[in-house]
């Protein structure tokens, strides 16, 4: 085990600790070094020193999958970030996504934390259905049939979220309620749907909702999905958030209740935010969860980012050869989103727990 | 913990619950009923609209297509209900190897981020953060592609090992020959490779080493993680302790951290392996056929999307609840006794 160091060490030091302390750990160090050097410089030569840059097929055909191919990317970049949307309009899912990335930016900063935030929120969102949408200010309407690419993977996710979250917290304040029909209904739907895999979930949406709704009532297939992906999402917040209600001692309960407020003033007031407080990394992993499981939804026909990609090369022989370098451009993209939300909660949880 | 903390913000059961909560939940019953009925009537309806037949029946019907590869026998002319065992058989035959895999995987990447030597801890966290912040789906298409697209054709097989060959057409091992009648196999059966093709032995598709390789890979971050978590529940004091005590590193290990750790770790990785099981699923995408990849092909050949989709749903349903039973009572076995 690893303890911390207690006196400030010398960089030769820090190396025989880390390093070589013993004849194990020196070995190991060997055996990792070696192998090291034989792989990075494969790495290097792979991805950059022989790799082709420009967008030329012949260039990377000659290459030979000795050098990596990124010419695939400048040549399909916008066929992968947005979709088959018609070409000429895809400024429209350009700005979105640029407005929802500053959105996020600016709401992520504690100081700028307020009351603007959900309804800044909402209306962003709005903005961005009607720029991808159409039909008004003279856009030309898009069906979202042609919808696409990342600004599909941030819409499905940030909605699917934004409508999860207060039904999870509902389903996990039902599953600890004292009523028992409340609460078994709640523990059911909670259990079953964390029972079965996301793809049975879309393809409720996608096969059986058509089948299920009245004729008049028919919705469209993102529309269906979105529904679906909400459902989901609902049942693991609603565990996440019980896990946090569970961790308020019962004496904030009776105390809040001592002082007069009504039990639906407690939950919103007292528990709730100390819940939450408690959770906000394991909220942060299902966001993220469900942010990558946005991917799935090309089973069911739609070409969010990852879809996009398969769309792009998929049918166009020249490029397909370098699939692999448009799957670790896209890989790129998720890793660097994802990563960033893990970092940012590590951040807020600090602070969170810095200033109780 | 103070012991009134034990039931957490639980509001204390109210002694008698009043009448308006009762109209409540009877309400919310009726609604709930009265959604169900219109959802079912609608749906009737619209099979009625269709000329499609609801019900299980169609299960003894003959399937009509067939399915890849299938570990236990199956042909187009057998019942759907015969094609859906095929499936959930190959679900299995990627799950159990998959669990086996991740756990060793997993539990070293874990025992690694936790090692002292630098490098070693530094390429275990690279690993899991690497891994889990990019989509499964994505990555068992970069399998897939690296495995049937990069691989050289099956004439010019990678030889990987003594009796083991890779190519295009998939991976090829030695395997035991068994004659009948006999507990233990007469002879071990090598592949050999070809001018054209790597025969003998056994061999899987490149679309099973797809979708093992990629639920390997990426759940063994998810164990490491939990194996970490584990291990660094088990406070400092109870090493020092064991130690002063006399107990070697080794055997504190072994009798003092290990039984703690488990405590913490088998819950979690119990939920890993049903990730595991669960994301299977998603070898629909590379054309592996196990289940939910054949209800897949069930329903656009016979529309009944209700029918397979609540196969599915209730064999995955059924393994989860087993799997929790399964572990309450582990939990119940290992939990802490006696005073809180």
């Amino acid at each position: 085990m690893s303890s911390a160091p207690l006196v400030q060490r010398s960089a030769l030091q820090w190396a025989r600790a880390e390093l070589f302390s013993g004849p194990g750990n020196t070995l190991l160090t060997l055996l990792i070094a070696a192998a090291l050097a034989w792989v990075v410089p494969k790495l290097v030569g792979w991805a950059l020193l022989h790799a082709v840059f420009r967008s030329d097929a012949l260039a990377c055909r000659a290459a030979e999958h000795a050098g990596a191919c990124w010419g695939v990317i400048a040549e399909k970049l916008r066929a992968i970030l947005f979709g088959r949307y018609p070409f000429d309009q895809q400024w429209r899912p350009l700005a979105g996504l640029l407005l929802l990335l500053a959105l996020a930016g600016t709401s992520a900063l504690p100081r700028w934390w307020g009351r603007w935030l959900l309804p800044g929120w909402l209306l962003a969102l709005v903005a961005f259905v009607l720029l991808m949408h159409g039909g008004v200010l003279g856009l030309a309407v898009v069906p979202s049939s042609r919808w696409g690419g990342l600004p599909l993977t941030l819409l499905l996710s940030l909605v699917s979220l934004a409508l999860a979250f207060p039904l999870g917290v509902l389903l996990a304040l039902a599953r600890r309620s004292p009523w028992p029909v409340l609460r078994s209904l709640a523990a059911t739907y909670i259990e079953i749907v964390r029972g079965v895999p996301m793809i049975s979930v879309l393809f409720m949406a996608s096969f059986m909702l058509p089948l299920l709704l009245p004729s008049g009532w028919q919705l469209d297939v993102l529309l269906r999905v979105l529904v679906g992906i909400t459902l989901f999402t609902a049942a693991y917040l609603a565990e996440v958030v019980r896990g946090g209600l569970q961790a308020v001692p019962a004496g904030q309960w009776l105390a809040a209740r001592a002082l007069g407020l009504e039990p639906w003033q407690v939950q919103y007031f007292i528990v709730l935010p100390q819940a939450l407080r408690a959770v906000v990394p394991a909220l942060m992993n299902s966001f993220i969860g469900t942010f990558k499981d946005t991917s799935l939804v090309v089973i069911v026909s739609l070409y969010e980012l990852t879809g996009a990609l398969t769309l792009a090369l998929g049918g166009d022989p020249t490029w397909r050869p370098f699939y692999l370098e448009g799957y670790l451009f896209v890989a790129a993209i998720y890793w660097l989103l994802c990563f960033g939300m893990s970092r940012y909660s590590r951040w807020i949880e600090a602070r969170l727990t810095a200033r109780p | 913990m103070t012991p009134d903390a034990a039931g957490g913000g639980t509001p204390p059961p109210a002694r008698r619950i009043p009448w308006a909560a009762w109209a409540f939940q009877a309400g919310l019953l009726l609604v709930l009923l009265g959604l169900g009925a219109w959802l079912l009537s609608s749906t009737l309806d619209h099979l009625r609209e269709r000329g499609v037949r609801a019900g299980f029946d169609f299960l003894k019907d003959p399937a009509g297509f067939e399915i890849g590869e299938s570990w236990i026998h199956y042909e187009s002319s057998q019942p759907f209900w015969r094609a859906f065992l095929a499936g959930l058989a190959n679900t299995v035959r990627v799950a159990v190897p998959g669990i086996a895999l991740t756990t060793l995987l997993g539990t070293l990447l874990g025992l690694g981020r936790l090692s002292r030597n630098l490098l070693l801890r530094a390429i275990a966290t690279a690993y899991v953060e690497l891994i889990r912040n990019v989509p499964l789906l994505v990555q068992l298409f970069m399998w897939y592609f690296a495995l049937t697209e990069l691989l050289p054709a099956s004439g010019e097989a990678l030889k990987l090992g003594p009796g083991l060959f890779l190519s295009k057409s998939g991976m090829s091992f030695p395997w035991p020959l068994w004659e009948a009648g006999h507990f233990w196999p007469s002879a071990i059966e090598w592949p050999e490779a070809g001018e054209l093709n790597v025969s003998g032995g056994a061999s899987v598709t490149p679309e099973f080493l797809a979708v093992l390789l990629g639920l390997v890979t990426y759940t063994a971050a998810f164990v490491a993680e939990t194996v970490r978590a584990g291990i660094q529940s088990v406070s400092q004091g109870q090493w020092h302790a064991a130690l002063s005590v006399g107990l070697t590193p080794r055997q504190t290990l072994r009798f003092i951290v290990l039984p703690q750790a488990l405590r913490v770790i088998v819950p979690s990785i119990t939920n890993q392996y049903l990730n595991l099981t669960k994301n299977s699923s998603l070898a629909v995408a590379v054309g592996y056929p196990e289940l939910v990849s054949v209800a897949n092909t069930a329903i656009n050949q016979t529309g009944r999307a209700f029918e397979c989709i609540a196969v599915i749903m209730s064999v995955y349903l059924a393994l989860s609840l087993l799997t929790s039973a399964l572990m309450n009572r582990y939990n119940k076995r290992v939990a802490l006794r006696g005073g809180a």
